[in-house]
Formats: C-alpha cells, sequence, structure tokens
C-alpha cells in the first residue's frame, strides 16, 4: 500500500471510466449512422419518384401536340375547346370588375374584410387570420389577384434590385405551400418592410396544405411593398402543375363556389410574374437554372405573358394546315402573336427547369423531362459572357435547405423544410450583405416532431417514402411480374435477392439501392431468395370497381394524374362531366400514345359502368377516384392522392 | 442495418453492391466522390463500429496524396471490402454495452444521472458534440426521475433495431 498504488488504482479506474466512455460514445454513433443512411435513403427514393413524376409530365406535353395532330373532332364545340387550350382567350361574361364587385361577403364571415389599396395593417389581419386557420373569402381572393396583375404587369421580365447600405435584402427558395415556414422566417428575420426587403424565388404553391394562404400573404407584401418585395416565377407556377400536385385540388376543396374562378384568375396572373431578379447588375435570381443558350438578352425581350404551361409548348401553324387541310379549324387561326417562338420557349423551361450538376457541358435534364443539366463550364461562360458574379437559384431540395457549387458561382436555396415529410430537410434563407456575399440561415418547422426522438424521425420520414415507393410498384404489378419471372424459368416461385433488384430497377426505371431495399419491401427466406408474387401483399390496394381488369387497374393508377389533366382541359365549361364520346375519343388517343394495351371494350364497358346517371356524361373525378390508391392504413379515411 | 452474421457469407459482389449502394447515397454529385467527413457515417452505416481514432487511420489509407476533402469510390471501395471480410471493428454485443454503463455507475444504483452522464459523454473518452449528448438524451433520460435507467434504455434499443 502506499501513495503509488493508490495512484496507480486511481489511474486503472480512470482508465476504465475512459474505456467505457468510449464504448459507449462509439455504439451511439454507429446507431446514429444507421440511422442517417436510412433517412438519406429515403429522400433518395422521393427525390427519385418525384422527378419521374416529373419526367412524365413532359410525355404528358408531348402528347397534347400529338392530340392537336390528331384528334378530329366530331363537333365544333369541342374543337374549339382545343384550341382555347392554345388562344386562351376564355371570354368573360361579366366585366371582371363589375362581376367581382357582386359577390357577396355574407355577415357570417368573420374573416379579414381588405380594402384596396391595401395597408400594412391589413397584412397583419391577414397574417393573424391565417394563423387562427381562417380561409379568406373569394371576394377578397380575387381582388388581391387583380391588383396584383396591375403591378406585375408594369415589372420587366428581369427585374433590377440594387443593394444598400441601409436595407438588408434576403433570398428564399421554394415555400410550396408551407406557410409554417414562411411565418418561422419572417419571425427569425422579421417582416417585409421598406427596409427589410424579400425576394421569394419561386415555388410558392403546390405540395403543402397552404398555398392558398402562402400566395396571399406574398402577394400582399407585394401591394404593399412593391419595390421591396420580389416575386419571381417557379415551375409550379403554372395552372397544368398545380393539378397534379395539389394547389387546385386546395383552392376547390377551399372555395367550393368560386373556386373556378379564382383558378382561371390565377392562370392569368401567373404568366405575369417576372421570370428573374437581378441585383446590382451581378448575381441574378431565377428558379431553375441555365443552359449554355442562355440569353439574357432574348429573355429580357420576350413577351413573359405568353407562356401559359411547360405543358403547352408553341405549335407551328403550318404544320396543322398541310396535315388537314381544314383552313376553318380554330387552330389553324393560332398564330406567332398568341404564343413564344420555340426559342424564346426554350430559354424560358431552362430559366425555370434546369438543375447545376458538376459534369461539364449540358446535356438534357432527364430526371425532370424538362430544362437541362448545366456543368461549371457552362456557368463560367454565361457568367462571363453577362458580366455577372453569381446565380442563386432554388428548385433542388437540399437537406440543408442550401448548397453551393460551381466553385461558388452556384447558390441554391430551398425553403420548405420537412419537404418530403417531417424531418426530412432543414430549410434555409440567404442574406446579402453589402460585399454581396451570401450569408445562410437555416431552420426546421418541427412542430409535429417536437419530442420525438431521432429514430422515431426517421422512421416516419422512411414509412413515407416507403409507402410512395408501394404506390408505385402496386401501379406495374403485372410487368413486374413479368419481369421477375423470366428469372425464374422452372416456375419454382422464388428467385434471388440480385435478381429481384435487377428486375425492379428495369421496369420501375427509378435508380434506386434495390438491393438493400428489397426485404424491406418483400419477404426474404433463406439463401437470399424472395418469394416474389408474396411481395405484395402490404401493397396498398386500389378500390377499383369490380368490372375493372386487373391490367386496367394498373394503367389507370399509374396515369391518373395525367388523365386528370387531360379531362379537366376537354371540361370546357368546368362541369367535372364529359361526353361519354368525348371519353372514348380521348381514351383511343391517349392508349395509341402511351402504348398502353387494353381493349376499347373494357374502357367503353368501364366507363358505361360509371355513367351512374346513363344521360351519356361522365362525372371524371368520380371515375378517377375510384381508382386512388388506398392504404391499408388509410383504408377508413379514405383518401385520394396529391 | 448491421447483418452480422451476413457479411462472412454474402459473396463478394453481394458486399461490393451493398458497399456502393451506401457510398452512392451520400454522393451528391454523382460522381464517385463523397465528402471526407461523410466517411464515418458510410463506415458505420455498413455495421462497422471503429472508433474515431480508428477512422481517422481508414480515412489517412483512402485519402489523396494531397487531400481534397473528398474521398473517391475506387479508393475506398476496396478498403472497405477488406474491412468487412475481416470483420473488423465488429459492432458492441449488448452485454459489454451493459457493462460500460455499470462501469460509469459508481455508485451502483443501476441508474446515471443526466449529469453524471453528460460529464461523461462530452468530457471523456471521444467526446460528444452538443448536438449528439441532446440526441442521446431525447431517448435516454426518463423526465420525471431527470435519470438514465440505462437497462430500460438498452433493452429499448435493441428493440428499436430490429
Amino acid at each position: 500500500m502506499g501513495c503509488n498504488s493508490s495512484i496507480q488504482y486511481e489511474d486503472r479506474k480512470s482508465e476504465k471510466g475512459m474505456k467505457a466512455a468510449v464504448l459507449i460514445q462509439n455504439w451511439y454513433r454507429c446507431y446514429k449512422a444507421r440511422l442517417e443512411l436510412r433517412r438519406l435513403q429515403a429522400m433518395n427514393i422521393f427525390e427519385s419518384i418525384e422527378y419521374a413524376d416529373e419526367q412524365d409530365q413532359l410525355q404528358l406535353a408531348n402528347f397534347f401536340s400529338f392530340m392537336l395532330e390528331n384528334y378530329t373532332p366530331n363537333n365544333k364545340e369541342t374543337s374549339e375547346s382545343l384550341s382555347q387550350l392554345f388562344i386562351n382567350t376564355r371570354k368573360r361574361k361579366l366585366d371582371p370588375e363589375t362581376f367581382i364587385r357582386n359577390i357577396n361577403v355574407p355577415d357570417t364571415y368573420y374573416g379579414p374584410r381588405l380594402k384596396f389599396p391595401l395597408t400594412f395593417s391589413d397584412v397583419i389581419l391577414l397574417i393573424d387570420a391565417f394563423k387562427e386557420n381562417q380561409i379568406l373569402h373569394a371576394r377578397y381572393v380575387l381582388q388581391l389577384l387583380q391588383e396584383v396583375k396591375k403591378v406585375l404587369q408594369q415589372l420587366p421580365n428581369i427585374v433590377p434590385v440594387s443593394s444598400t447600405v441601409s436595407k438588408e435584402l434576403t433570398v428564399c427558395g421554394d415555400i410550396h405551400g408551407k406557410l409554417d415556414d414562411l411565418f418561422l422566417i419572417f419571425y427569425k428575420n422579421g417582416l417585409p418592410s421598406g427596409n427589410n426587403r424579400y425576394i421569394f424565388n419561386g415555388d410558392f404553391v403546390d405540395r403543402g396544405q397552404n398555398s392558398m394562404e402562402v400566395l396571399m400573404v406574398l402577394f400582399s407584401f407585394l401591394l404593399v411593398y412593391p419595390n421591396d418585395v420580389y416575386l419571381n416565377r417557379g415551375n409550379h407556377e403554372d395552372y397544368l402543375m398545380n393539378m397534379r400536385y395539389g394547389f387546385t385540388k386546395e383552392i376547390m376543396q377551399k372555395y367550393k363556389e368560386h373556386g373556378g374562378k379564382i383558378l382561371r384568375s390565377l392562370e392569368d396572373v401567373y404568366t405575369w410574374l417576372p421570370i428573374g431578379t437581378i441585383i446590382d447588375e451581378k448575381i441574378l435570381v431565377i428558379h431553375g437554372g441555365i443552359s449554355e443558350n442562355t440569353d439574357l438578352n432574348i429573355l429580357k425581350q420576350i413577351k413573359r405573358n405568353k407562356m401559359k404551361s411547360v405543358l403547352m409548348p408553341p405549335i407551328t401553324c403550318s404544320r396543322i394546315d398541310l396535315k388537314h387541310g381544314h383552313h376553318d379549324l380554330p387552330l389553324s387561326s393560332i398564330s406567332a402573336i398568341d404564343q413564344l417562338s420555340k426559342i424564346e420557349w426554350d430559354q424560358m423551361v431552362n430559366i425555370l427547369w434546369s438543375d447545376p450538376r458538376s459534369k461539364k457541358g449540358c446535356h438534357p435534364n432527364t430526371s425532370r423531362g424538362g430544362g437541362c443539366y448545366f456543368g461549371p463550364d457552362v456557368t463560367n461562360n454565361i457568367l462571363t459572357k453577362f458580366a455577372l458574379k453569381m446565380i442563386i437559384r432554388s428548385h433542388e431540395c437540399k437537406p440543408e435547405g442550401y448548397d453551393v457549387c460551381h466553385d461558388g458561382k452556384i447558390v441554391t436555396v430551398f425553403s420548405a423544410s420537412n419537404y418530403y415529410e417531417e424531418g426530412s430537410n432543414r430549410g434555409a434563407y440567404i442574406k446579402l450583405s453589402q460585399d454581396n456575399i451570401p450569408r445562410f440561415f437555416q431552420y426546421q418547422s418541427n412542430h409535429l416532431t417536437q419530442g420525438k426522438t431521432l429514430h422515431e424521425r426517421v422512421d416516419i420520414v422512411e414509412s413515407a417514402a416507403f409507402k410512395i415507393l408501394g404506390e408505385r410498384m402496386i401501379s406495374q404489378k403485372s410487368s413486374l411480374i413479368k419481369a421477375f419471372q423470366k428469372y425464374d424459368p422452372n416456375n419454382t416461385g422464388k428467385i434471388s435477392v440480385s435478381d429481384w433488384a435487377k428486375a425492379a430497377e428495369e421496369v420501375l426505371e427509378l435508380s434506386l439501392p434495390w438491393l438493400s431495399l428489397c426485404p424491406r419491401l418483400v419477404k426474404v427466406i433463406e439463401n437470399g431468395y424472395v418469394l416474389y408474387k408474396m411481395g405484395f401483399k402490404d401493397m396498398p390496394i386500389v378500390k377499383a370497381p369490380q368490372v375493372a381488369k386487373s391490367g386496367m387497374v394498373e394503367t389507370l393508377v399509374r396515369y391518373r394524374s395525367d388523365l386528370k389533366i387531360i379531362f379537366n382541359i376537354i371540361d370546357k365549361d368546368q362541369s367535372g362531366l364529359i361526353s361519354m364520346e368525348e371519353f372514348r375519343a380521348m381514351w383511343k388517343l391517349f392508349s395509341s400514345h402511351y402504348n398502353i394495351d387494353i381493349e376499347d371494350a373494357y374502357v367503353d364497358q368501364l366507363a358505361n359502368s360509371m355513367d351512374l346517371n346513363k344521360d351519356g356524361s361522365i362525372d371524371f373525378n368520380e371515375f378517377l377516384t375510384a381508382f386512388d390508391v388506398v392504404h391499408r392504413l388509410d383504408r377508413n379515411s379514405i383518401k385520394s392522392q396529391n | 442495418m448491421a447483418d452480422d452474421k451476413d457479411s462472412g457469407e454474402m459473396g463478394l459482389q453481394e458486399i461490393q453492391k451493398k458497399i456502393k449502394d451506401a457510398f452512392e447515397v451520400f454522393d451528391h454529385e454523382s460522381n464517385d466522390t463523397v465528402d471526407v467527413r461523410e466517411i464515418g457515417t458510410i463506415i458505420r452505416s455498413l455495421g462497422c463500429c471503429p472508433s474515431e481514432g480508428e477512422l481517422h487511420d481508414l480515412i489517412a489509407e483512402v485519402e489523396e496524396e494531397e487531400p481534397t476533402g473528398y474521398i473517391r469510390l475506387e479508393k475506398f471501395l476496396p478498403m472497405m471490402v477488406k474491412v468487412l471480410l475481416e470483420r473488423r471493428y465488429r459492432p458492441i454485443p449488448e452485454d459489454l454495452l451493459l457493462q460500460a454503463f455499470e462501469v460509469l455507475d459508481a455508485a451502483k444504483e443501476g441508474f446515471l444521472t443526466k449529469e453524471e452522464l453528460m460529464k461523461y459523454m462530452t468530457e471523456e473518452g471521444e467526446p460528444f458534440t452538443q448536438e449528439e449528448m441532446e440526441e442521446m438524451l431525447s431517448a435516454a433520460l426518463d423526465p420525471e426521475t431527470n435519470t438514465i435507467q440505462y437497462r430500460d434504455y438498452l433493452a429499448m434499443m435493441v428493440i428499436d433495431e430490429n
């Protein structure tokens, strides 16, 4: 005994303690890493599917062109509705001002009653009302949209902004209807004002639950501070995109009576949003990106309001005339006056849809089906050509809410936190100081995940991702089974995990880690084999009508978003009904263009069964709802997709 | 997920695919490189549990001669295959973990106070960051007693993982 050994004892004891600590820390870090991988894989799934959906948009756009060339309507009315798609001259029965004034706001309405011209206190009233989950009355919505259009029409395509010492300048990215995030930004960064200027870089709507409220808040601030609030058009400020991605549905649910008018007004207002802003002639702020051909001089000149929707590319009259020789077809009256030229069109689409990548050059953006991938060399060339220092863009969801690439010349800012699901990503905004060096601020609105552990949060993101993956698989069930069977020539009912992965990737065309996803989606038995036919037992079910054959069910599940858009367009008077004849004609074209192998007779049978009134018309919303995917867990609360 | 028994039985091809899949998740530019700061997460997500020190050594093995801040797949893959085949840095078995907690539990009361755990985790060994500490506490801390009932905590974690 003695000092020596007691020191040694202490040493040994603290050494033991240290080893124990390291052990625990090590274990915890491994646990965390596995969760992080799962979270990122879930994000990957969301992204792949989102981009695959956007690719479908391109196919749809092609289909419209195809439709124009091949559709020979029997009645003048239907052909007129088609031409109206492209000329967009919906005649209003009344002068809009009179019409809006005639909308009565009942005494029972306790929401905000706006007076124009709007003042700051009106906006505060609006914000407070929205915090209480109130809905702004349609009359005020329409008035607001009318006023906003007047302001936007005065603006050039690319709005110049000068930074000054006394005024802060903040740039926000995609918001996508997440009112919580917008309020969080205002809370952290202050409300827009003369001294606190904001640029909102597009994609205000779709996906989130409060696209309308986000839009109303942004538009009101624009009216109150027209020189200090800047709104750029995003690819979702597009009435056809809204049909697929949820805003249209939100409007129809919140505004049953006047929803149609609001939609038409929006269609118009969107086209007047500027394409971008340019700060101190050095920093270009646009929603998507650029291409090697991006020319600011062209962009400054074009009539931006001619771009109705990315799904309505310009068509050339001569093509139609030659094909049909129908000189009295309204379509032949489409002229250059009403459309953008192909060059102008491409310029716009690239600005709204492109993404930066590290690979050099400019390549078609195959994930999204529109715009391009541009490399650092393209960035350098364009910045040099137009004497720019940097481009700030949005359009892509980033885990940290922002990203910097191309050697600091491309900055991405994304302001919708938890975009795919609670816990998926942070949101961010940028503050620009006098020397135009961006400072990034992050946040994550997490009132729903407060108090949840890391594990629980990852579980939530992951199950949401697997849910939508499951839907995709169900919509291609027959093709999948066929592909699996190729690897099972003796019909044993099992194939190896790696064969399963190969087949899945081939059919679904989603580049995902199928090998590691396999055990999460299907049952893996001994020796690493999969019972591929059983794999769908936990998958979402579809509540389709009995007469539908399974192949047809799948097809309709898969294409229901596209069909919804098409039907909405044919439905000229927005009644929700189309005639059996129109339905048949549409289906014929659709199935030939999309190479769908279903006998017309089956579709007829199905359509007939949906014609509940037996009056020759189909309520297409009902028709399509029948093909909504219903998850096993959701069975009690039947929700439609989007 | 950690597949203890399988990494020895899996074919070489499948091991490589598994590594590539994990790598790809962090390869944001799809150009076969990842930020060096993510290597630890990638290695751990593959079921290995190197300490921070061991991680440091592994990174040194795969870094470029002139460190660029990025690690290339072609260097990472062979190293990682070896690690998996040799079954290095195996995860810590439950009983050893329990013993570790018991070592820290000087008073042998079956729990640790919040302060005790925090002290060890943020000051000893390979210290936690503030964020790591908060995250661990969010699941481990029993809010009523303000203690970590480590037996229960471990049991819960084991269930979660499986």
